[in-house]
């Protein structure tokens, strides 16, 4: 038995990240140097998933209260087997015992400025596949994320699209705090993604793993 | 009656205070022990989800060079960030600017989903002190207060103790203060909260659902300055607790 298979995978943290993906920088441009934001980020751009927004396969994600249309953000949450500070890029895969597929589902907003709480903490609003073990020898960069909405390819996007590859992202974020066991950091969301309403089927699907289905439901009155 | 989590020869005990201010504490078993008996101060919740505000008190808003918000600025934290009493926290090399911020923290006892401010306080189980320290040099406009800033490892100190809700007759007018080596420079009070306890659990369980031991840290008032290495930072709230930490310099 490995240590990793001791620990509890994915009861911990969710960490998401914005602005890894060269498409979502490249859309921005220019307005990344203009108000409110003044400068391109330097370090990884992290907010929080909390606990009441974890949901599985097969959640029904309720558009909170006046919400119509929820925007669809897939990607891929590498959990952690053990804790990691301060890793270095060549050593940041080892402490790594798993990966999922990750639905961020949020509120609209097209603006990054103040920390996204009302947009994405919403509950149920992370639904998760099942933790896959991570094999060193996969190539993350092959990896295609495919959202459907009831059936049609509503996105599409390669992992060869990211700033911050696995390792790199995982070192400069060790760098200032502590993934532990069991929390979970994704690889990155690309901003300003398909949307869906009350009634629609929303699957990830990425090779390797189970589709991730999920049903967006009635508004919460 | 106050409420601690400490190590003790080497094991780990739920503690309550024995005396009014906390000198002795005595152990889930029944023994009690000197304040300065304990070998390490746990925070006194396992946290949940870990809420902050920005810029919660009108004078601290304008200190910042900010308009007061309109709607609460809330970020959230890792558990990785909380510490306890008596620790230290790690200013890193090379920065210009790090500073403290005593804030009364909230500790949630009941799941609490549209909480109206009028029942906002039956939900909370009860107070502590945090220090919401800050690294101002790794401010960036993105998702700000970003978490390089605010998710730093032990960067949040957190107690000594939790106060019983009910031994807090009014959390809305408590005088905060910290004092650096011994010299008072930060002092304001609960009551000049832009939004106020009751309004903080109205509006985030407007958004989600609460659960027992969240915690919101209220924001801070006014009167921030560098600390550095050696820096000893007391951050009190009457009738909550005294908080001290230590600064230390990066390895």
């Amino acid at each position: 038995m490995t240590l990793h298979s001791l620990i509890p995978q994915g009861s911990g943290t969710l960490y998401g990240v914005i602005l890894n993906d060269h498409p979502s920088l490249e859309r921005l441009g220019a307005a990344l140097s203009d108000a409110p934001y003044a400068a391109p980020p330097k370090a990884p751009v992290l907010y929080i998933k909390p606990r009441n927004t974890h949901a599985g396969p097969g959640a029904i994600v309720h558009p909170p209260h006046g919400a119509d249309r929820l925007e669809l953000a897939a990607t891929l949450g590498l959990v952690m087997g053990r804790d990691a500070t301060a890793v270095t890029e060549a050593d940041a895969l080892d402490a790594v015992a798993g990966l999922r597929p990750v639905l961020d589902v949020s509120l609209p907003n097209p603006v990054v400025y103040r920390p996204p709480v009302r947009e994405r903490c919403f509950d149920g609003s992370c639904p998760m596949g099942p933790v896959v073990p991570f094999d060193r020898g996969g190539d993350l960069a092959a990896l295609t994320l495919r959202t459907r909405v009831n059936g049609t390819v509503v996105a599409e996007r390669r992992l060869s699209d990211l700033v911050r590859p696995a390792a790199r992202l995982l070192a400069d974020v060790t760098a200032f705090m502590t993934l532990r066991a069991g929390d979970a950091l994704t690889l990155g969301i690309a901003l300003n993604g398909p949307q869906a309403g009350p009634g629609d089927r929303v699957s990830l699907e990425i090779d390797g793993f189970a589709p991730l289905e999920i049903r967006i439901g009635d508004a919460t009155p | 009656m106050k409420h601690a989590r400490i190590r003790y020869e080497g094991t780990l005990h739920a503690a309550t205070a024995a005396t009014p201010e906390g000198e002795a504490l005595r152990l889930a078993d029944g023994r009690v022990i000197a304040a300065d008996a304990v070998e390490a101060w746990l925070p006194p919740v396992e946290p949940g989800t870990i809420f902050a505000l920005g810029l919660n008190y009108a004078d601290h808003a304008k200190e910042l060079a900010f308009k007061p918000p309109e709607t609460p600025l809330v970020f959230l934290k890792g558990p990785n960030a909380l510490t306890g009493h008596r620790a230290t926290t790690t200013r890193p090399a090379g920065v210009a600017f790090m500073h403290y911020e005593c804030e009364l923290a909230v500790v949630i006892g009941q799941t609490a989903r549209d909480v109206p401010r009028a029942r906002a306080y039956e939900v909370v189980a009860g107070y502590s002190v945090a220090n919401d320290y800050a690294i101002r040099d790794y401010l960036e406009n993105y998702y700000r207060p970003n978490l390089r800033v605010k998710n730093r490892d032990g960067a949040t100190p957190l107690g000594p103790w939790l106060v019983d809700a009910a031994d807090v007759p009014n959390p809305m007018d408590l005088r905060l203060r910290t004092l650096v080596n011994g010299t008072e420079t930060q002092s304001g009070s609960t009551r000049d909260m832009i939004f106020d306890v009751p309004h903080l659990i109205a509006y985030l369980s407007s958004l989600m659902t609460l659960s027992p031991g969240d915690v919101i840290l209220t924001g801070t008032p006014d009167g921030l300055a560098d600390v550095r290495p050696g820096d000893q930072v007391v951050t009190e709230i009457e009738g909550i607790g005294r908080l001290d930490n230590t600064i230390v310099g990066d390895r």
